[in-house]
């Protein structure tokens, strides 16, 4: 659409604006035309600048999701395709099946092995850069270094520190004249070994979005808390931490999507067995798991139901972690209250 | 601090420290602080195994197409939503929001059946067409322009007769600069750390970075000098954009904290 700025534009801002007229040839035959074709853009514009991502996400996001449905209803095989349709026979197969379960326990713990101390230290990390430390982009960078590494590369680095016979950890437990660990193939020590690469690239992350919380709390709190005698500890425990609590929601709930779905580093920990994810299952994760059933052993139709088990585990979480902690929250907020005018009471 | 600094960097300088020696070290009972001399003859080694060049061309080539794609059409609709009225714009951003949490990646069984039947497997455009957009994008675009353009801004442009996409080049975009070039960067990382789905839709001959790192350690998974050499080599593009663009990636983690 061609337009020339004129300077005699109408300054109504009404529902229908007069329509300015554009270009020396406009005659008045062609007014209504082009007031038409004016509304037409205002009207259309702004569906045509979303209906890009409306389409693409349906196309390559949504509808993959809905049809994995569609799939898990059927006997579903990698190269003969579609066949009999079964109903809820595939989900009823996956429930019963233990290395679903395995891959379920492997995961959820796994999850909690790097969810809770990354959490811990990416608040303790954060608490320390926002104390004014001097050289602060130097300490932010330091921090957010691993996070450039790539987690494929991150699982090849870290599985040969965590290698049985020579790698670097057990080397030092050695020196110490400790047994070394068997971090691949026990079933606890490969989880906090995984646990450790998740931890690795994502704690300084973390730690970046709640310093910047913790640096959007306004500081008059702390000087009213500092006033009223509260020392560092109490300061961070009454003011900073109920005012980053929305971040760490945030944090949490991104880091239950992405932890539930783990997959390059259980993958890469070890590749010498040949079901993924350890040669007893020790830290087959679920994606690992849905992997092995649709392209190893070809069973679409079983994968696609471990996929809508696991999407609605997820939802679940997140809806699980967003409305717990919001009640946290909120009673929190009713305890303070009471704490307050219990205070205020005691004053007067 | 300063243990966190030791955590965050070693891990990263102990591959190097071993990716430059032979493997023989890795029966030293003390890990050596120092590189040794054999960085070039590994990285060399790695060459060879795996179609290193290529893997590199691939990951710019998907990471850059994606990230492209992704900002122009994130701009676009984060700039719909953030300033223009029209009719459904409220729920069709809820819709935005709550695919903020879905898990696409669970859709990948539909969308490998979808690459074969277009015979796109093996090519690399299977693995840019999946992540096209993201709802990350356009939340993260609306979120930056609400504030940021005021509305009369819009307004005089219009009165002034510009047509709506002239209004969205001239006043839009230049606004929108700054938040999309946080919204590049992490684009650009998003795709080109990517595993597993050009793992499933790529073959060894045409990979991408990460997949021809775990071509690498399947290839030699009794030389670890060489598996950490490459892992350091791989390493080496994000640690140059890294250090040009570190302080706008900061800025970007914490602003998104913010925002969102």
């Amino acid at each position: 659409m061609t337009s020339t700025m004129t300077p005699h534009g109408s300054l109504s801002d009404g529902p229908e604006p007069e329509p300015p007229p554009r270009g020396a040839s406009a005659g008045g035959t062609r007014r209504p035309w082009r007031h038409r074709l004016s509304r037409l853009d205002t009207k259309a514009s702004p569906y045509l600048y979303v209906a890009p991502f409306f389409i693409l996400f349906g196309l390559v996001g949504l509808f993959p999701l809905v049809y994995t449905f569609f799939v898990s209803l059927f006997n579903w095989k990698l190269l003969k395709g579609q066949g009999d349709f079964v109903g809820f026979d595939n989900y009823v197969k996956v429930l019963g099946d233990e290395y679903f379960w395995n891959s379920l326990f492997n995961t959820a713990s796994i999850f909690l092995l790097s969810a809770i101390p990354q959490l811990v230290a990416a608040v303790f990390i954060a608490a320390v850069l926002d104390q004014n430390i001097r050289a602060k982009t130097f300490w932010r960078m330091s921090v957010l270094l691993p996070y450039v590494v790539t987690p494929a590369a991150v699982a090849l680095i870290f599985s040969n520190m965590f290698g049985e016979q020579y790698g670097l950890i057990n080397n030092i437990l050695q020196n110490f004249g400790l047994d070394p660990i068997m971090w691949k193939s026990e079933t606890l020590p490969s989880h906090i070994a995984i646990a450790t690469m998740v931890n690795w690239r994502w704690t300084g992350y973390n730690a970046l979005i709640l310093l910047a919380a913790m640096q959007s709390v306004p500081r008059e709190l702390h000087e009213s808390a500092q006033l009223d005698g509260a020392g560092p500890v109490r300061r961070f425990l009454s003011v900073t931490l109920p005012g980053i609590r929305p971040t760490m929601i945030f944090v949490i709930i991104t880091a239950t999507v992405g932890g539930l779905q783990i997959f390059v580093e259980p993958r890469l920990f070890d590749s010498s067995g040949s079901t993924p994810g350890g040669s007893q299952r020790q830290f087959q994760t679920t994606v690992l798991y849905l992997w092995e059933m649709a392209f190893q052993r070809q069973n679409f139709g079983q994968a696609s139901a471990i996929a809508w088990i696991l999407f609605f585990i997820i939802v679940g979480v997140g809806v699980l972690n967003f409305f717990l902690s919001k009640s946290i929250a909120t009673a929190e907020a009713k305890v303070g209250a009471t704490r307050r005018r219990r205070r205020e009471g005691a004053q007067k | 601090m300063t243990v966190f600094l030791v955590v965050s960097v070693y891990p990263l300088w102990w591959s190097f420290v071993m990716g430059s020696r032979s493997n023989a070290d890795f029966g030293l009972q003390w890990p050596p602080l120092l590189p040794g001399g054999r960085f070039w003859e590994n990285v060399s080694v790695v060459l060879e195994s795996i179609p290193f060049w290529k893997a590199l061309g691939n990951s710019v080539l998907i990471s850059g197409i994606i990230t492209i794609s992704v900002v122009s059409f994130s701009t676009l609709a984060g700039y719909a939503f953030a300033k223009l009225r029209f009719k459904g714009r409220n729920g069709l951003m809820v819709f935005v929001v709550a695919t903020l949490a879905v898990p696409t990646q669970l859709g990948i069984i539909p969308l490998f059946m979808l690459m074969r039947q277009w015979g796109w497997t093996g090519e690399i455009g299977a693995v840019i067409v999946p992540t096209l957009v993201t709802a990350f994008g356009v939340f993260f675009m609306r979120q930056y322009l609400v504030d940021v353009i005021p509305d009369e801004l819009i307004e005089a442009a219009r009165v002034d007769g510009a047509s709506m996409f002239k209004t969205f080049w001239h006043v839009g975009v230049p606004a929108a600069r700054p938040a999309m070039a946080i919204l590049s960067l992490f684009t650009f990382m998003t795709a080109w750390t990517d595993y597993l789905w050009p793992l499933l839709v790529l073959n060894n001959s045409n990979p991408t970075l990460q997949t021809a790192l775990s071509q690498l350690q399947s290839a030699h998974y009794v030389d670890y000098s060489v598996v950490l050499a490459g892992a350091v080599l791989a390493t080496i593009p994000l640690l140059v954009l890294f250090i040009a663009a570190g302080k706008q990636l900061i800025a970007g983690i914490m602003q998104g904290a913010v925002k969102g």
